[in-house]
C-alpha cells in the first residue's frame, strides 16, 4: 500500500515542488546557519589556534589548557556531581507519580495542574521563598534542627537538585503518563487474568513499553541539568561557594576574560558530550523500538 | 451454611475496602505534595502583602549584604510568614507607582519575549512545513542535525552566537537576543511532528483543487496544527521569559536586562519590594498556565520519544 502512494507521488512530483518545499525551508536554514552552524566552524577553527589575530596552529594545546584549568575541573565535577545524583531522582520520582496517578484518584487534574504549574513559574520569583527556607535561621534548619547554611555549605547542592526536581517533575511525569496510557490495554488484561499480580505487571509488562520513554527522560534530564545554571545564578549571583560553581559559570567567567581559545575548546568538548548522549538516545531509541514491535 | 456467592461476596467487599485503603492514601500523597509543590508560589503572593516594615523584620536577615556583595551572617532569626500582620498594598503602590526601575525591566522582558516567540513560530511553522513536504534523505540528515543543535545547551550556542554578534556588531543591541531566538530550532522541531501527522491526502486533494503551495500551506497546514502552535508558543514564552545565560553574556549594559536578572539582585534597601515584583512576574505565565494548561500537555507528550 504504502509502497504504490510512494510511487504515485513519485510519478507527480515535479522539480518545482520539491524546491517550493526547500524555499520554504530556507529562512530557517539561512537563520541557523547564520547564527550557530557557522559560527560554530568559527569556533572549532578558535580552538586549534594560539589566538584570534595570528592564527598559528597550535593542535590540542588549547583543550589540554582547558583540561589543566582548575576552576574548569571544579565546574566540570560539580556540573557531573549534580548531573549524577538529579538526574536518576528526578526520573524515579516522576515515574513513581506518574504509576499513581494511573489510579482511579478524585481530583486528578487537579493534582495535575498543581504539580505542573512550576514549569510555568519563573524562577526569579520563587528564589526569594528558597533563600528564606534555607537560610541559616530559615524555615528548614528550624523544622530540622540542622545548623546548616544551606547554599554556603557542602550540601549547597542539595537545595539545587530539589528546585530541579521542583520544576520538571510534573513535565517528565505528563511524558510517563503518556507512555503509560500507550501500553495495550489486552495486554494487561491478558496477564491480570491469567494470575500475575500488580506489580509483575508493571515489571514485565510496563517497564518494557516504558523503556524508550525512560531514556528519553534520562537524556532530557541530563540535558536540563546543564541549564541549572539559572537557578544557581539567580539564588547565588556570579560568585557561588565552591560546591555551586559550574560550567556556565566557567563560561561566562572566560567570556569577561576574552580567552576565545579556552572558551571555544571547552564549548567544543561540551558539544561532543552533548553528540554522545544524543547519539545513544537514538541507537537505543531504535533498538527498544523494534524489541517491542516484534 | 456459606454458598459459594457469599464468600465471593465477601471476598469482594473486602476487595472493595482494600481498594479503598490504597486509593485513600494515594491520594494523600499526591496531596502533600501537591501543597508543598504550591507553596513557594501561595508564600510569595501573600507575602506580597506585607509591609515593608514586616518584611525587613522578617527577612532582613536573609538579604543583608557587605560592600562586595557578599551576603552577611546576623543572626536574626528569619520568620518565614504565611499571612501579613497587616495586609497593605504598599508594595504594588511602590512598585508600579514610585520605582520605575521594575516597570521598565518588566517591559524590557516583554519586548524580548513577543517577538522571538512570533517570529520563532513563523519562521517555524515554514520550516516545518518544507521538511514534512517532499520528505527526502538530505531533509531527513538536516533534521537530525536541528534536533542535536535544540538539545546543546547555552553553554556550548551562546559562543557562537557571541561571535556572530559581535561580526554583525550587534552585541548590546536587543537584536543579540532576538536574532537567535528567532532562529532557535526548537519550535522547528516540534511543529514538524504536528505537521508529519496531517494526512497527506488532505494537501494533495487541495493540490489538485489548484491551490497554491502559500495556499495549502496557509489555509489548510497551518490552522490544523493551531493546537501545536499554541503549545510551542507556551514552550518558547516561559524559556525565553525566564532567560538569564543570553542577557548574562551578550547584554553588557544592566539598563537592558530583562526583570528575570534584575529580580536576582535586589539588594537589602529594597526587599520590601522583593515579592510585590516577584508576583508582577509571575502572573502573565501562571494565566497562561491556567488558560493553556491542555496545549501545554499536549506539546510536552509531543516531545516524547523524538524520532516520532
Amino acid at each position: 500500500m504504502r509502497g504504490s502512494a510512494v510511487t504515485v507521488r513519485n510519478m507527480k512530483r515535479t522539480d518545482r515542488e520539491k524546491l517550493r518545499s526547500w524555499l520554504f525551508l530556507a529562512p530557517s536554514l539561512i537563520g541557523v546557519t547564520l547564527f550557530f552552524v557557522a559560527p560554530f566552524f568559527v569556533v572549532l577553527f578558535y580552538s586549534v589556534v594560539n589566538n584570534p589575530v595570528q592564527h598559528e596552529f597550535v593542535g590540542l594545546s588549547n583543550y589540554f589548557r582547558v583540561g589543566k584549568n582548575e576552576a574548569y575541573r571544579l565546574a566540570s565535577w560539580n556540573t557531573l556531581r549534580f548531573s549524577l545524583t538529579a538526574v536518576p531522582l528526578a526520573v524515579f520520582l516522576s515515574l513513581f507519580t506518574a504509576v499513581i496517578m494511573e489510579a482511579k484518584l478524585p481530583c486528578k487534574s487537579l493534582f495535575r495542574s498543581c504539580l505542573l504549574s512550576p514549569m510555568m513559574v519563573p524562577v526569579a520569583s520563587i528564589v526569594l521563598i528558597w533563600q528564606v527556607l534555607f537560610h541559616y535561621n530559615g524555615l528548614i534548619n528550624s523544622i530540622f534542627g540542622a545548623r546548616i547554611d544551606w547554599l554556603k555549605s557542602e550540601h549547597a547542592q542539595l537545595v539545587i537538585v530539589l528546585l530541579f526536581i521542583w520544576k520538571t517533575l510534573g513535565y517528565n511525569m505528563i511524558l510517563f503518563m503518556a507512555a503509560l496510557a500507550s501500553v495495550p490495554k489486552d495486554l494487561i488484561e491478558v496477564a491480570r487474568i491469567e494470575g500475575a499480580g500488580r506489580f509483575s505487571v508493571f515489571f514485565t509488562i510496563k517497564l518494557r513499553y516504558l523503556s524508550a520513554t525512560i531514556l528519553f527522560v534520562t537524556i532530557m534530564s541530563v540535558l536540563n541539568s546543564f541549564k541549572v545554571f539559572r537557578e544557581t545564578y539567580l539564588m547565588t549571583g556570579e560568585y557561588p561557594f565552591d560546591s555551586l560553581y559550574l560550567l556556565q559559570h566557567f563560561m561566562n567567567n572566560t567570556f569577561i576574560s576574552l580567552d576565545y581559545q579556552k572558551l571555544s575548546a571547552a564549548a567544543v568538548m561540551m558539544s561532543l558530550i552533548i553528540v554522545v548522549l544524543v547519539g545513544v538516545l537514538f541507537v537505543t531509541e531504535d533498538r527498544f523500538g523494534r524489541d517491542i514491535e516484534d | 451454611m456459606r454458598t459459594y456467592e457469599d464468600v465471593e461476596k465477601l471476598n469482594k467487599k473486602r476487595r472493595r475496602m482494600g481498594q479503598m485503603c490504597t486509593i485513600g492514601s494515594l491520594t494523600g500523597i499526591l496531596a502533600v505534595t501537591s501543597a508543598v509543590f504550591l507553596l513557594p508560589v501561595i508564600f510569595t503572593f501573600t507575602n506580597s502583602f506585607m509591609s515593608a516594615s514586616e518584611i525587613g523584620a522578617n527577612y532582613g536577615a536573609v538579604f543583608a549584604t557587605t560592600k562586595t556583595g557578599g551576603r552577611v551572617f546576623i543572626s536574626e532569626t528569619v520568620n518565614l510568614k504565611f499571612i501579613p500582620d497587616l495586609v497593605t498594598f504598599q508594595q504594588y503602590v511602590t512598585v508600579l507607582f514610585r520605582s520605575p526601575a521594575y516597570l521598565f525591566k518588566f517591559w524590557n522582558s516583554v519586548l524580548y519575549v513577543a517577538p522571538i516567540v512570533i517570529f520563532q513560530l513563523f519562521v517555524a511553522a515554514l520550516a516545518a512545513y518544507g521538511f514534512s513536504r517532499e520528505r527526502s534523505l538530505a531533509k531527513e540528515i538536516i533534521f537530525f542535525g536541528y534536533i542535536i543543535l535544540m538539545l546543546m545547551p547555552y553553554q556550548v550556542t551562546l559562543v557562537p552566537n557571541f561571535l556572530v554578534s559581535r561580526f554583525l556588531h550587534i552585541v548590546n543591541t536587543h537584536w543579540a537576543i532576538w536574532l537567535p531566538g528567532i532562529f532557535s530550532p526548537f519550535a522547528v522541531f516540534l511543529l514538524t511532528k504536528f505537521m508529519r501527522r496531517i494526512p497527506s491526502g488532505v494537501l494533495e486533494a487541495a493540490r489538485i483543487d489548484g491551490a497554491g503551495e502559500w495556499q495549502i500551506f496557509s489555509q489548510i497546514a497551518l490552522p490544523l496544527c493551531k493546537g501545536g502552535l499554541a503549545s510551542i508558543a507556551i514552550l518558547i514564552f516561559i524559556d525565553y521569559w525566564n532567560m538569564v545565560e543570553q542577557p548574562l553574556v551578550l547584554l553588557e549594559n544592566e539598563d537592558m536586562h530583562p526583570l528575570s536578572v534584575f529580580l536576582s539582585k535586589i539588594n537589602a534597601g529594597e526587599i520590601s519590594l522583593a515579592f510585590a515584583v516577584a508576583v508582577i512576574y509571575m502572573v502573565l505565565p501562571l494565566l497562561i498556565f491556567l488558560y493553556g494548561e491542555e496545549y501545554l500537555v499536549e506539546g510536552i507528550t509531543y516531545q516524547g520519544g523524538i524520532k516520532g
